[in-house]
């Protein structure tokens, strides 16, 4: 029987092979993003001294309140989805589309096992780059769409904040590919190899401070949700929207955090590669690099996300813009030159 | 087959596109086809495996400069017929540089036609070439110069604009971050005993 399915699978065409691979990888991030929202008013309430959600459903009297979120899902689908009668009907209907497809496209360069990758390319980090940068379009279009003042107000400030960090993002990313040598992922991931020491969160430590910190700012989420900032603009870019297209946004915020701490792991922290790998050797069971570690460092990163946001007050707006242009970009800029004299001199994980 | 199926649609669209960045009444439609345009365009460099550009293209064009286009576009509040007034006005100027634009191209691949052989397919390269690599070896080495002479009015011209812009106007109170967050409660907020409103005795309850 097994080997029956795995001839049948090596016999398939390569397009249906990695057709299959693209169904699996969003199948999981749609319901990752599902238990992620529970995961976080989980995490928000304990930090808050609350239970969080503990009525829909439980397993055999454990994780109460485990299908909150299907819940929450079903409730949206049946809401109306209300568009104003003055709106850009076309643009306001697009708009949450063009927010999810990045969110989701960007997996597929993303490397979740030493031999799993939707496609190997070898300007793989540019890709990615290019798409955030791209998720944008879907947040000014439902500002402008929906013809409200306040969505607009969001939208502007979500431009002028992703433009921003995405610059201290780019400066950041530079300093992995002079570090790793290429700039496809899988093998950014490689020249992290040989032990924990070997990672590039040390020798690149305020270039992952500054990643992480735009990481949150280009995904709009607590405490550089601006766009959002229920206390001022209401709701910012999605006021208008409703039902399954708020949902859209919901998901796509969420997608985006998931693949902004994939990434995180994979520039920094060796993605797939195990912790114990310097001191076990990779033979080992704990020392075996896999999907597992990626996982680990990814949940880690999702957790902070979560742990920004109950424990940061909201940025002031010009304080979002000095943060990036005046404090991040220098930072990154210094880095860079530190690390070329660090490559030159063949210091650590350079040495010859 | 295949390959020429995408290259047509996409040309296609790329000329729908171009045709709607001109012709659209709503400037946000505009700069909107314009963003299409891109894209296409960078699917149809990705066909000839041109992918570090193509990429690159849309990392800058579409993700920086094409959302600071929007976002002017959406503050400015465009009266089309104005403009109109002015499309007639500097047609001829129009045309005259169209026609440049395209006696030039025609010089260039036409005559010069760089040895291409346009009747015969792309010869593809092998899996392995890296166009990201091959690019870089040949800007810093053999276009060195003009490499580093771009990034310098690349610079100035960052320069000129920071200047222009930043000027100083009377009257501004431009705020010290250093010095707000060295401040502390005693520099601030002083105790004063005996002085102020007397506070009045709790109101009696009702009950």
């Amino acid at each position: 029987m097994t080997d029956f399915i795995l001839n049948t699978w090596a016999a398939l065409p390569s397009y249906a092979r990695s057709t299959f691979w693209i169904l699996v990888v969003t199948v999981t991030v749609i319901l990752s993003v599902a238990f992620t929202t529970l995961w976080e008013r989980k995490v928000i309430g304990w930090m808050q001294l609350r239970k969080g959600p503990n009525r829909v459903g439980s397993i055999f009297g454990l994780v109460p309140g485990i299908f909150q979120p299907f819940a929450d899902v079903i409730k949206l689908l049946l809401k109306e989805v209300v568009i104003p009668s003055a709106s850009n009907k076309w643009l306001f209907r697009i708009a949450p589309a063009i927010t999810l497809i990045p969110a989701f496209a960007a997996w597929a360069v993303v490397p979740l096992d030493p031999n799993l990758v939707i496609a190997d390319i070898d300007a793989g980090l540019l890709y990615v780059l290019s798409l955030t940068s791209v998720g944008v379009y879907g947040v000014i279009l439902a500002g402008w769409a929906a013809n409200s003042k306040y969505a607009f107000l969001g939208a502007m400030r979500s431009a002028a904040q992703v433009v921003a960090y995405e610059i201290a993002m780019g400066f950041a990313l530079v300093g992995v590919v002079m570090a790793a040598g290429t700039l496809n992922l899988g093998d950014i991931v490689r020249a992290q190899a040989g032990g924990s020491s070997n990672w590039f969160v040390i020798w690149l430590f305020p270039l992952f401070v500054v990643y992480l910190i735009s990481g949150v700012a280009e995904t709009n989420r607590a405490p550089f949700d601006v766009a959002e900032g229920e206390s001022e603009i209401v709701a910012g870019f999605h006021v208008e929207y409703s039902g399954i297209a708020f949902a859209l946004f919901f998901l796509a915020e969420y997608a985006n955090m998931i693949l902004i701490s994939a990434l995180t792991a994979v520039f920094f922290l060796g993605g797939w590669l195990s912790p114990f790998e310097g001191l076990l050797g990779s033979s080992h069971p704990l020392g075996e690099p896999g999907f597992h570690w990626l996982f680990a460092k990814l949940f880690f990163f999702l957790t902070c996300f979560m742990w920004y946001r109950a424990t940061f007050p909201r940025y002031r707006y010009d304080q979002i813009m000095r943060l990036g242009w005046k404090i991040l970009i220098p930072v990154t800029l210094v880095w860079i030159v530190v690390l070329g004299v660090m490559v030159h001199l063949q210091v650590g994980p350079w040495a010859a | 087959m295949l390959v020429q199926l995408l290259f047509y649609g996409f040309s296609a669209i790329l000329i729908a596109a171009a045709l709607g960045v001109i012709v659209a009444r709503n400037p946000v439609y505009s700069a909107l086809s314009l963003v299409l345009a891109f894209f296409t365009s960078a699917a149809l460099w990705l066909l000839i495996e041109a992918e570090f550009l193509a990429i690159v293209l849309v990392l800058v064009y579409v993700g920086a400069v094409m959302v600071l286009f929007l976002f002017v576009v959406m503050m400015l509040d465009i009266n089309v017929e104005e403009i109109k007034r002015g499309v007639t006005r500097y047609a001829g100027l129009g045309w005259f540089i169209a026609f440049a634009v395209i006696a030039q191209m025609v010089a260039v691949f036409w005559f010069r036609g760089f040895g291409i052989d346009a009747t015969q397919g792309m010869a593809l390269l092998p899996a392995d070439h890296s166009n990201t690599r091959a690019l870089g070896e040949v800007l810093y080495t053999q276009y060195v110069y003009p490499f580093e002479l771009a990034a310098m009015v690349l610079l100035v011209a960052i320069i000129a604009a920071i200047t222009l812009t930043m000027r100083k106007r009377p009257g501004l109170k431009p705020q010290d971050v250093a010095k707000q967050v060295a401040v502390r409660r005693e520099d601030r907020v002083r105790l004063v005993k005996g002085v102020g409103p007397k506070t009045d005795p709790a109101p009696e309850s009702d009950t």
